[in-house]
């Protein structure tokens, strides 16, 4: 009799499921659809939208701040990942070795800025930065290094490298904490016969653990770049919406927002949406390819 | 000889890992140090302990924006976010951990597909439905969708799978238990840690959302704390000091949350990466 209570309830699995696929249809997978077929329409006046096609695809390949905005974006995304990448390698391999002292202190406090407000951080460095009252030109002035505040804000290649350096600050602590526990998941045997063999430490980290750490380093890299090329907080406070100077940090989505909610141009902004989507799914295709691929 | 060497290395190993801890806190410390510091202080120098003008600052926050209505939207918006999510989250881990039904690989898999779609990709569109039937400008948007939430499922099928025996299922079938009864009585119970290590990220990530109540809110009196934050360099041009103070009241409870559960949080991270 038990026997049978049990084999009947397993069709009850799909009445657990139903909420959330309906709400899923709902928020989610409509509004994706819905956001394509907004990418076939313009305005005619302000409240008439017109049906034309792929017009908005095509006037976005043709326009140059796209371009410009696509740049910043991989250059901001670049620019962090790889210091944060090195960083959180290294910071793994001494965190991992049980002779460290404090180990969990590091772990808690390298991971302290990934889960703050990244708003509130943006405006946070955007003060640091400020010419006059800032406290960064403060510090190097003292130290000696300025003779006078330099104005940070205005400086291209410098707001673009301050968002990089704030976002490796934020991401380098989580990095580490994934490549620690790809770290705990290889077997020690490996590293004993290592040993045996008579393998010099640089050795065992090049030949054992980096090609074990395959799996790891592939979900960082598609997470890193599916949040990195997202990137819209920090750009935006930091210019207070304006994407300046001169669009250096008009990132995809900071471009799609302005587009979409202070031009209201929701056609042009939703096309923006999907060449982003695009852009993803490639990259990501790639890093399974790449990274993924056996020897 | 050799000792020495390693020895050196270890001292600067060390150094390496204090410095950049230090550079992870500073940042933090400064901003709590200048909130407690004047306008004329701040643009004069830099400062390693805390002034007298915390109250002064304060008052200066008070009268340009309510910063509390602020904090409250986002306790409005995050907490039912989270019940929502906890408890549909739960269901549907569930369903995928302790019954067989057909298709149950597809719709995980599905599930997990979701997981790589950037949240943009139907901002605008969602922005236009809810144009459409009149909720601009209302939590309801804002808090519905958590409804389904990937990765809390994700991580709570994993638990459930391995920490929830069916034998015990089984025992309460016997006994004449329903479905949700079994679910609401035994299985929310025996998932909380799974739920409510998940139930702190999704709080964070709700409370540190900014570009949803950004495109879906009018009202500034509406505004979250993070969007409230993000206008307040335009509002305070010349008040640094008010300016920090804002910042760390926006920062203070997520640092506090991260200190608190870090442990858990961590090891939460973790699962989705190992489990590859």
């Amino acid at each position: 009799m038990a026997r049978g209570l049990i084999k009947n309830r397993d069709n009850k699995g799909y009445l657990f499921i139903l909420p959330y696929f309906l709400a899923m249809l709902t928020f989610q997978l409509y509004p994706i659809f819905y956001t394509f077929y907004l990418s076939m329409l313009k305005p005619v006046t302000l409240i008439k939208m017109e049906f034309v096609g792929f017009d908005n695809y095509a006037r976005l390949l043709t326009n140059p701040l796209f371009y410009t905005a696509i740049g910043n974006t991989w250059f901001i995304w670049l620019m962090n990942y790889v210091p944060q990448l090195i960083f959180a390698l290294l910071l793994a391999v001494i965190l991992t070795n049980p002779k460290i002292r404090a180990r969990e202190t590091f772990r808690t406090l390298f991971f302290l800025p990934n889960l703050v407000t990244a708003a509130s951080i943006g405006v946070l460095f955007a003060v640091f930065l400020d010419f006059k009252n800032g406290a960064f030109n403060h510090i190097l002035i003292e130290l000696g290094i300025f003779s006078e505040p330099y104005e940070w804000i205005q400086d291209k290649m410098a707001m673009r490298m301050a968002v990089s350096l704030i976002q490796w600050w934020q991401w380098f602590g989580y990095t580490m904490i994934i490549f620690m526990a790809g770290l705990s998941a290889i077997s020690g045997d490996l590293y004993e016969a290592a040993n045996i063999d008579g393998a010099s430490s640089s050795q065992v980290f090049f030949k054992v653990t980096l090609p074990l750490l395959k799996p790891t380093m592939l979900y960082v890299m598609v997470t890193s770049l599916i949040g990195g090329l997202q990137i819209f907080d920090i750009p935006r406070v930091i210019t207070n919406g304006r994407g300046g100077p001169d669009n250096a940090l008009t990132t995809m989505v900071l471009y799609l927002y302005n587009q979409g909610f202070k031009n209201f141009n929701l056609g042009y902004a939703s096309a923006l949406a999907y060449a982003l989507f695009v852009m993803i799914i490639i990259f990501s295709a790639i890093s399974f390819k790449v990274i993924g691929k056996r020897d | 000889m050799i000792q020495n060497k390693s020895k050196v290395s270890v001292y600067l190993m060390y150094l390496f890992l204090i410095l950049l801890a230090v550079i992870c806190i500073i940042p933090f410390y400064m901003m709590i140090i200048n909130s407690t510091r004047s306008n004329v202080e701040i643009s004069q120098g830099v400062y390693l302990t805390p002034g007298d003008q915390l109250k002064a600052n304060y008052e200066i926050i008070l009268k340009k924006v309510n910063i509390w209505r602020g904090f409250l939207s986002s306790v409005i918006i995050a907490v039912p976010a989270v019940l929502l999510s906890a408890f549909f989250s739960t269901l549907t881990a569930y369903g995928f951990a302790k019954f067989h039904f057909k298709g149950k690989e597809i719709f995980f898999w599905v599930i997990l597909g979701t997981m790589m779609i950037p949240q943009q990709l139907g901002l605008i569109g969602y922005y236009d439905l809810c144009v459409k039937l009149g909720l601009i400008d209302s939590y309801v948007p804002l808090i519905l969708p958590n409804i389904a939430n990937a990765s809390m499922v994700f991580f709570i099928r994993s638990y459930i799978e391995s920490s929830i025996p069916d034998s015990l299922i089984e025992a309460g079938l016997i006994d004449g238990a329903g479905e949700f009864y079994i679910f609401n009585r035994l299985i929310l119970p025996l998932a909380m840690p799974a739920i409510g290590t998940m139930s702190i990220f999704t709080f964070i990530y709700k409370w540190n959302d900014l570009i949803n109540p950004m495109v879906l809110l009018n009202s500034s009196e509406k505004f979250t704390l993070p969007v409230v934050i993000s206008n307040i360099r335009g509002l305070y041009e010349t008040n640094f000091g008010a300016i920090y103070l804002g910042v760390a009241i926006s920062v203070v409870p997520i640092l506090l949350v991260v200190i608190i559960f870090s442990k858990s949080l961590i090891s939460g991270l973790t699962i989705g990466a190992v489990k590859e």
